[in-house]
């Protein structure tokens, strides 16, 4: 998929001061695209299904209610390959979803990277909802508040904490490699355009053939991504027009 | 066996199952994965012929006259297989000769053919201090590298390569283990990396050494039988249909479109004329003057009829 003697313009390039990118662009872009489109779309889901379940847990008094924090907080060290692992064997076509054929998809993928990016997000937004104070609460309440606007003001109030936990659940899908190598199988096609090759697969790739200035070059683009990701979420939480429904 | 083992990942997976319910419906479409023309071919094979860049080059004629999409993953051929065992891929390419044997005595592979061979090197750093430089004898280089206790590197990922390497111990009489003795458990980029790195011996296959020859500082210690080195070195690949009576799901028929078009002359030539650094790497080998019926079943298997 790279042009052969891609080391030799890097070499070249190296000596003048612009450095000529060493891949198609076009290549990159899928990568890129990829990596965005599978991570996004997991953090976006997982935000929607963890920010309830942290406020709920929050708000909520029960019996257990430390066991399920350390489960949620323990979650976070789950290995992302035995996240992958898990996944494979419940898509594969051995499997008990095996009829969807979704190994080696982008769905896949973007399962995988749910379960990964879940507990981080509501693990974090669970600390932010706890940490409001309680008498913004009280507040909330004695100004005629239902549990929905009580709810939505400790929302706002934690915004921050919350942003915080959307870019670490991001963070964590968008740097891992292990599970989406397994579920997605890093593949490109022969036009070189990615299918399921993100840029942490792309760079495994480079990596094991010896191309460490390649692999450093996607690993560039890599963090330059995040940090366009990062500053967008940032500016969303910061945002004076920001009513607490449309924090993705 | 097959039946056992389906119930086992059943099992398994009923847990993590539980916990996406629901989650699959709610992703909507993937735009991306509903190609522009055509199906899908899955094929698994081993990173020698995926990082030297060949399936590249042979996947592209293909895809264009069918219409279709080949979606190559790289693997050992240990993973390939087992890939294929679970129906997730359609055909696999290979090259370890024992564990398509079991593949195909288990059921799960139909129609294998012979496809392309090359052959397996001893590479290790120049001041060669097991002294195995130009020795004709793999089992020799083996013994001599055993017993002078330098560094060696072991794909140890059950890929082909490391089939071929256990093989190459047995028949030197060597059991490896100790401090020289290191499982690397990754593909034959990383082996080679490491070894240059830490000055080791390792097996390699031509292919992968020659395509990253001028990034790593290894030398060829000692040839395999393309440059008159012994027999034991030798490397064939071969191409497997998964059996549709197995996994019903898998895309049989572009499988064995597939596999015609690779053991085509025209896919034979694509394989003759890739090279790398200016050197060939693989031999084309599905074509030959005279069928060969052993090609199709596992090595040393007789059917029925020839024993009455």
């Amino acid at each position: 998929m790279l042009p052969t003697g891609v080391l030799g313009v890097f070499a070249d390039a190296a000596a003048v001061p612009f450095v000529a990118f060493p891949f198609e662009p076009r290549y990159v872009l899928s990568i890129v695209f990829v990596s965005l489109y599978v991570s996004v779309t997991a953090v976006v889901l997982s935000t929607l299904a963890s920010v309830p379940l942290a406020i709920a847990v929050g708000f909520a008094d029960f019996r257990g209610k430390r066991l399920v924090t350390s489960i949620i907080n323990t979650g976070m060290g789950f290995p992302s390959v035995v996240v992958g692992l898990l996944v494979l064997v419940t898509l594969s076509n051995s499997g008990p979803l095996g009829h969807l054929e979704l190994v080696f998809t982008k769905k896949a993928m973007i399962i995988s990277q749910f379960v990964l990016a879940t507990p981080p997000i509501t693990g974090i937004t669970l600390a932010a909802v706890t940490g409001v104070r309680e008498d913004v609460r009280d507040a909330a309440f004695a100004l005629g508040g239902t549990r929905t606007d009580v709810a939505l003001t400790v929302v706002k109030q934690a915004r921050y904490g919350i942003a915080t936990a959307v870019l670490a659940g991001f963070g964590r899908a968008i740097s891992e490699v292990g599970s989406v190598l397994i579920v997605g199988g890093n593949i490109a096609g022969a036009g070189g355009v990615s299918k399921t090759r993100t840029l942490t697969t792309a760079i495994r790739l480079e990596a094991r053939q010896g191309r460490y200035e390649l692999a450093l070059v996607l690993g560039a683009v890599l963090v330059a991504v995040v940090l366009a990701v990062n500053a967008v979420v940032v500016r969303l939480g910061d945002s004076k027009t920001w009513t607490g429904g449309g924090l993705r | 066996m097959p039946i056992q083992r389906r119930k086992f990942l059943a099992t398994a997976g009923t847990a993590a199952a539980a916990g996406l319910a629901g989650c699959s419906s709610v992703l909507g479409s993937d735009s991306g994965d509903t190609g522009v023309a055509g199906e899908t071919l899955t094929l698994t094979t081993t990173t020698s012929t995926y990082d030297t860049g060949l399936l590249d080059a042979l996947n592209r004629p293909f895809q264009k006259r069918y219409g279709v999409t080949v979606d190559a993953v790289a693997q050992g051929t240990g993973a390939a297989l087992e890939t294929a065992r679970n129906g997730d891929s359609d055909v696999v390419m290979v090259h370890a000769r024992s564990l398509e044997d079991e593949f195909m005595r288990q059921g799960y592979g139909v129609n294998r053919r012979d496809l392309m061979f090359n052959d397996f090197v001893v590479v290790g750093p120049e001041s060669d201090p097991a002294g195995v430089a130009g020795s004709d004898s793999a089992t020799g280089a083996f013994a001599a590298i055993a017993e002078s206790g330098s560094t060696f590197v072991s794909r140890g990922d059950n890929s082909g390569t490391h089939t071929k390497e256990k093989v190459v111990w047995e028949e030197a009489g060597v059991e490896p283990g100790g401090n020289w003795y290191r499982e690397a458990g990754a593909g034959m980029g990383d082996v080679l990396n490491q070894a240059s790195e830490s000055r080791a011996y390792t097996l390699a296959d031509r292919g992968t050494f020659l395509s990253m020859q001028t990034r790593i500082d290894l030398s060829i210690l000692v040839q395999g039988p393309i440059e008159g080195g012994p027999e034991l070195l030798s490397n064939p690949y071969g191409i497997i249909a998964v059996n549709p009576a197995v996994h019903e799901n898998v895309n049989y028929d572009l499988a064995m479109a597939y596999i015609g078009y690779v053991t085509s002359p025209e896919g034979q030539e694509v394989i003759d004329d890739y090279t790398a650094n200016g050197q060939q790497l693989f031999f084309p080998r599905a074509l030959s003057e005279d069928p060969d019926f052993q090609q199709y079943v596992p090595e040393g298997w007789r059917s029925e009829a020839d024993d009455s």
